[in-house]
């Protein structure tokens, strides 16, 4: 039956590419198979997921929170706020082994857990997981009690102290909600990758996977399913969507 | 004879009086009604008694579609009204919804309806440039 | 035993509309504070994406426990039927909807969008246990209204004991929901305990009957109206229990969380190295809390002092919000465990012990509605009739004197 819808989205996406002309590789074409129509909802056939190795991840490296910074409009938007009370979407963490001094370092944001606390917690719905497991606020009913933060064990939430102007019109936030990473999802809709995935490819470190856990034949179900991936504070049991290698 | 010139004559002044009074009036209630701007060319995606009418019901209704659900048709979504809505007048530049002659706040101020939206949301296309440079907000 | 007879107090002596002058200055300044910090937003406030929680918490925490604590007096007339308590049953149930609403108050008004407190009142979610405190409190609020109403409606006197089961109840779940609003934080290692609920019940009863014994002591002096030493001494050893209760919680929950490895650094944080938070541990909640108001209570040249027993009233209250401050506060302060045998750096600081200065705006906020709720009760008394005539033991427990012997 899956594969019956797979075989007819296909055709018609190869007919579409026909009329359009494109020339378009086979493996290029079945990566364009996935793009959903902008009228239909996100389901559940999808988990989107991030993979990051850490051995390639490189200490002192910021590329990838700059790149969410300049997406998505946050960094230098908060001018009264204190350093402890600007937002902070994704940070790089430096790791520094107590017995043998070993290093890592890697990028930590809302890790989009499957069962996540902060929706738990939550009293009015305002945070919410997608049916693709994409965890957002819903900033018009959020009414910023902040018990998802004190709930959230990766600290991934941030809290807007201040009025704001001149934000992204992808990217709305203000003053007196929470925010998080939302895995860049309006360019996941239109079929497109986070900007810090993104942004690690283009510089070269390709320390950074984004892709379809559901799906097995994604790189990152391959990758995955080869050499395995930990997720931080596993004990909790949040299924995490966000995986890291060589922790 | 005379008597009934006169009596024209007054009645003249008087008529002239009232229409320009009337005129007067007129003008300054035209003055009172909100200034719409100009929307950039074409038809909107709804009748305008309509939208008038229930625009608020789309937005929200199309707000909970797109976030919670990743529909992203862009018929109702304020994205789109502020495309057209604020798009960059001759001079290249838009207004900010702190000005009376940003598209929303031109009605919203004369029907004294506060909205948070852009609290928020963006008041202008993403590459367009401000008219003023004082800092928006409220 | 006679009648009771309840009246208004008189309330037009200079000193009642000094305390209700003072009371309102203190709201009037709480609520410029609230203001104040939602024109600005939170940036005006010590509060920050590390110390999420800040002062106000501190204060409506303790404010809601207080409250279900406070009726406590109504609970033990009405569910266990003891008939000394029963003439103050109305003035404690009155308390206890104070402070809730004094606490709520100050929870309400820190928020970052305090205008969609509609949205919190239609919108729940019902795996919140945010939400379910929410109903928890308009439930009591509306339970012991009819509770009050039922004590003191003559004709309904009789149905007063249902309602009073139903009161007690409630409070006991609402006190269990107010803890495990902490209780069910899996991310902090402070936090995540059951016990959590239990000590908070516990804690309730101790700092409500502080509070109480206050009110009531303050109420019968400034009305020149009579309060039999029966009374305050049976209150004053109750307190001496519960205060012993909080202090065996306590050390059930640090040795219960020293029990598990993974918790000796939170435990020693809190218990050894934590600064502040040590300090205001040993100091504030089991020197000032509990031990100095023990003393006050049971040793014998005190025992028998009213005012001995009023400090140990305050103390107890002092110790309590020392005590929220240690677990809302330090519990947030103490970095998240995420990789373990790591030390952790980033731009975002993880790692370190975090740290937060309250302002003045959101301390007025706290305090503005602790007096939110004393000058409520002090409307109260005023307006209804709530407050027995006499509570000179002769009238109210005739016994007294005999048993004491
Ligand atoms: S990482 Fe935190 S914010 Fe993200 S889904 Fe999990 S609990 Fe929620
Ligand atoms: S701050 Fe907003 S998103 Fe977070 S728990 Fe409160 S209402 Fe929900």
């Amino acid at each position: 039956m899956k594969q019956d819808t797979d075989m007819n989205r296909r055709r018609f996406l190869g007919q579409a590419a026909a009329a359009a002309g494109l020339a378009v590789a086979p493996g290029v074409m079945l990566y364009e198979v996935q793009a959903r129509p902008a009228g239909e909802a996100a389901t559940s056939k999808q988990r989107w997921g991030m993979l990051i190795d850490t051995t390639k991840c490189e200490v002192g490296c910021n590329d990838c929170v700059t790149a969410c910074k300049t997406e998505n409009g946050w960094g230098a938007s908060e001018t009264k706020s204190s350093t402890e009370q600007q937002a902070q979407w994704i940070r790089k963490v430096k790791l520094t082994d107590k017995q043998t001094g070993h290093v890592q370092s890697l990028p930590l944001m809302c890790q989009h857990c499957e069962t996540p606390p902060c929706v738990d917690v939550c009293p009015t719905g305002a945070s919410m997981k997608r049916a693709d497991g994409i965890v957002l606020v819903d900033k018009h009913i959020c009414i910023g009690c902040r018990y998802c933060m004190m709930a959230c064990p990766y600290k991934a939430r941030s809290f807007i102290h201040e009025s704001l102007s001149g934000q992204k019109a992808h990217a709305p936030r203000g003053l007196g909600t929470v925010e998080s990473c939302t895995l860049c999802v309006h360019r996941v809709d239109k079929d497109g990758t986070p900007a810090c995935v993104e942004s690690c490819n283009a510089k070269g470190h390709k320390a950074m996977y984004f892709g379809d856990l559901n799906d097995p034949n994604s790189e990152i179900s391959k990758r995955l399913k080869e050499f395995g991936g930990q997720q931080i504070r596993a004990d909790l049991g949040l299924n995490t969507g966000v995986r890291y290698q060589g922790l | 004879m005379v008597y009934l010139q006169r009596h024209i004559r007054k009645l003249v002044t008087l008529v002239g009086l009232g229409i320009l009074l009337s005129l007067s009036l007129t003008s300054q209630a035209a003055d009172l009604k909100p200034v719409i701007p100009t929307a950039k060319g074409g038809q909107c995606v709804e009748k305008t008694d309509v939208m008038r009418k229930n625009h608020m019901e789309f937005i929200l209704h199309q707000r909970n579609d797109t976030l919670r659900r990743g529909i992203r048709t862009s018929k109702h979504s304020l994205k789109e009204c502020i495309e057209c809505h604020n798009a960059p007048a001759n001079d290249g530049k838009v207004a900010r919804i702190s000005e009376k002659d940003h598209f929303c706040s031109s009605c919203h101020t004369f029907a004294a309806v506060k909205i948070d939206c852009f609290e928020c949301h963006a008041d202008k296309p993403e590459a367009a440039q401000y008219r003023t440079s004082a800092k928006g907000g409220h | 035993m006679k009648a009771i007879r309840y009246r208004e107090i008189d309330g037009n002596s200079l000193g009642y509309f000094a305390l209700v002058g003072i009371l309102g200055l203190i709201v009037a300044a709480g609520g410029l504070a609230a203001l104040y910090m939602e024109h600005n937003g939170h940036w005006v406030t010590g509060m920050t994406n590390q110390v999420v929680w800040g002062m106000p918490h501190v204060f409506a925490v303790f404010l809601i426990v207080a409250a279900s604590g406070a009726l406590n007096v109504a609970s033990i007339s009405s569910v266990f039927n003891k008939k000394a308590y029963k003439p103050l049953a109305p003035l404690s149930a009155i308390l206890a909807v104070c402070l809730l609403l004094g606490g709520l108050t100050v929870l309400v008004l820190d928020l970052g969008q305090p205008d969609r407190l509609v949205v919190a009142m239609t919108k729940y979610n019902f795996k919140s246990i945010f939400a379910w405190n929410m109903i928890l409190y308009n439930g009591f609020i509306a339970i012991v209204a009819v509770y009050i109403w039922l004590m003191m409606e003559r004709k309904m006197n009789v149905y007063s004991k249902y309602a009073g089961f139903a009161a007690f109840f409630w409070r006991l779940i609402l006190t269990t929901g107010t803890g495990s609003i902490f209780g069910f934080i899996v991310a902090r290692q402070a936090y995540d305990a059951a016990i959590m609920a239990p000590m908070f019940v516990i804690m309730s009863f101790a700092y409500g009957l502080a509070v109480f014994m206050l009110v009531m002591m303050a109420s019968y002096k400034w009305s020149g109206r009579e309060l039999g030493e029966g009374t305050i001494q049976r209150m004053k050893s109750l307190l001496g229990v519960f205060i012993g209760a909080v202090l065996y919680f306590l050390l059930a929950y640090h040795l219960t969380n020293l029990y598990g490895t993974e918790n000796h650094g939170v435990e020693a944080f809190l218990l050894v190295d934590g600064g502040i938070y040590t300090k205001l541990f040993w100091y504030g909640t089991i020197l000032i809390g509990c031990l100095a108001p023990l003393f006050l209570i049971f040793c014998r040249f005190t025992k028998n002092s009213n005012t001995a027993i009023v400090i140990a009233c305050i103390l107890v209250i002092l110790g309590g919000l020392s005590q929220m401050y240690v677990i809302i506060i330090g519990g947030q302060a103490y970095p998240m465990e995420m990789f373990p045998g790591k030390i952790v750096e980033s731009g975002f600081f993880d790692g370190g012990v975090k740290s937060y200065t309250p302002t003045l705006a959101e301390t007025l906020l706290g305090l503005g509605g602790f007096a939110l709720a004393l000058i409520m009760v002090s409307l109260a008394v005023k307006v209804l009739r709530c407050l027995p005539v006499s509570m000179a033991d002769k009238d109210v427990d005739p016994h007294y004197k005999a048993e004491a012997k």
